[in-house]
């Protein structure tokens, strides 16, 4: 079963993490998505299935950690024929790399009350660092952890081929995600 | 008949907006059956996906401004020896093809943007976000889309068919007054 799964892999990390309990999340208000500009045209697409574990605590935030593991195969661009295409080796080949995944490697607090984050980004088989800001909001026990990643999807191989064209599928893609959690 | 009362011909604006939009409307159907037979996802597809749009935008935009002008401006009276049934035929005709005018462009752009892609015209700027992106209403608009179309086929086909007879069979010069380079016949 998929929480009985989830849960078993919160377990494993959380040795790694320390004392601190990861965030409850709350798959339901979380949602990771892609904005990229086809011919100017922004369009958004959305990652169906991912899981995400955050630790943190916002007495020391310097010690948060967070990972987050998309299933690529769950991109929804808002046409069922295009989401098969998407799926192909020269876009995010789904079968050779069914997984892409955000591993943090430093969080700090910045400016405004965010944080900054530093990663890892692996989509493809491809890693690169990534630095964002990341924003808490919390309402009662609820914490919503947002951002916005700007990539450029050539560095990840997205888009082989005819579709290395930047004038037709910009470079600049930008991931935006919100989670949502509660203390466990 | 003198040529006192109406005029002879469409004036150069409206011969202008007729052939104008005639070329733009052919060739965004064309286009639009074109690019929805690519099948899979390549980049021409999504280009010709863009220029459709720019171009429906742009027949929309005509017929706005042609609809202005068409009731600000007189048109040529038909000549008497035309049956009334000819001239129902041709007003019916005429009023359907300029409410397609607007209902073809129109459909297309709600079914856009209800599928979540807005509108940059030209590339260069987006057109308003009317409607919200809307799954369930994304096949209903299609449809909606594609009939117009086909009734706007059925239209021009009409249209196209009374003015060869006009210009073959009855040769009554109704034809030559929407031509750009004719001179008018006399009666």
């Amino acid at each position: 079963m998929k929480l009985s799964r989830h849960l078993a892999f919160v377990s494993l990390l959380v040795p790694l993490f320390g004392q601190a309990a990861p965030l409850k999340i709350d798959a339901a208000r979380s949602s990771v998505g892609a904005i990229f500009k086809q011919m100017n045209v922004p369009v958004e697409a959305k990652f169906k299935q991912f899981t995400a574990v955050i630790d943190y605590d916002s007495k020391h935030p310097e010690s948060a950690r967070a990972q987050v593991n998309i299933a690529t195969a769950s991109l929804d661009i808002g046409d069922p024929e295009y989401n098969r295409e998407v799926g192909k080796k020269e876009w995010f080949n789904t079968a050779q790399f069914p997984q892409a995944s955000f591993v943090s490697t430093a969080i700090k607090p910045a400016a405004n009350g965010t944080l900054a984050v530093t990663g890892k980004l692996t989509i493809k088989g491809k890693t690169a660092d990534v630095a964002f800001p990341l924003t808490v909001k919390t309402a009662g026990a609820r914490q919503l952890f947002e951002g916005q990643i700007p990539i450029r999807r050539l560095s990840f191989g997205i888009g082989e081929g005819e579709w290395t064209d930047t004038s037709m599928l910009a470079n600049e893609v930008i991931i935006k995600f919100r989670v949502a959690a509660g203390t466990q | 008949m003198t040529a006192a009362a109406s005029p002879q011909r469409y004036t150069p604006a409206a011969i202008g907006f007729h052939w104008l939009t005639a070329l733009l409307i052919v060739g965004t159907f064309t286009l639009g059956l074109v690019m929805t037979d690519i099948p899979g996802l390549t980049p021409t597809k999504l280009k010709y996906f863009s220029w459709h749009k720019w171009a429906g935008v742009t027949v929309l935009l005509l017929a706005a401004l042609r609809l202005l002008w068409r009731l600000r401006t007189p048109v040529p009276a038909y000549p008497a020896s035309m049956p009334a049934w000819q001239h129902t035929a041709a007003h019916g005709t005429h009023a359907l093809l300029y409410l397609l005018m607007f209902g073809v462009p129109l459909s297309g752009y709600f079914y856009t943007l209800a599928a979540g892609v807005p509108v940059v015209y030209f590339g260069l700027f987006q057109l308003p976000l009317l409607i919200e992106p809307n799954l369930a209403l994304k096949p209903v608009l299609k449809a909606v889309h594609y009939w117009l179309n086909m009734g706007m086929a059925a239209m021009v086909f009409m249209h196209v068919a009374a003015a060869m007879k006009h210009l073959i069979v009855d040769r009554d010069g109704i034809t030559q007054r929407m031509l750009p380079f004719s001179t008018p016949k006399e009666h």
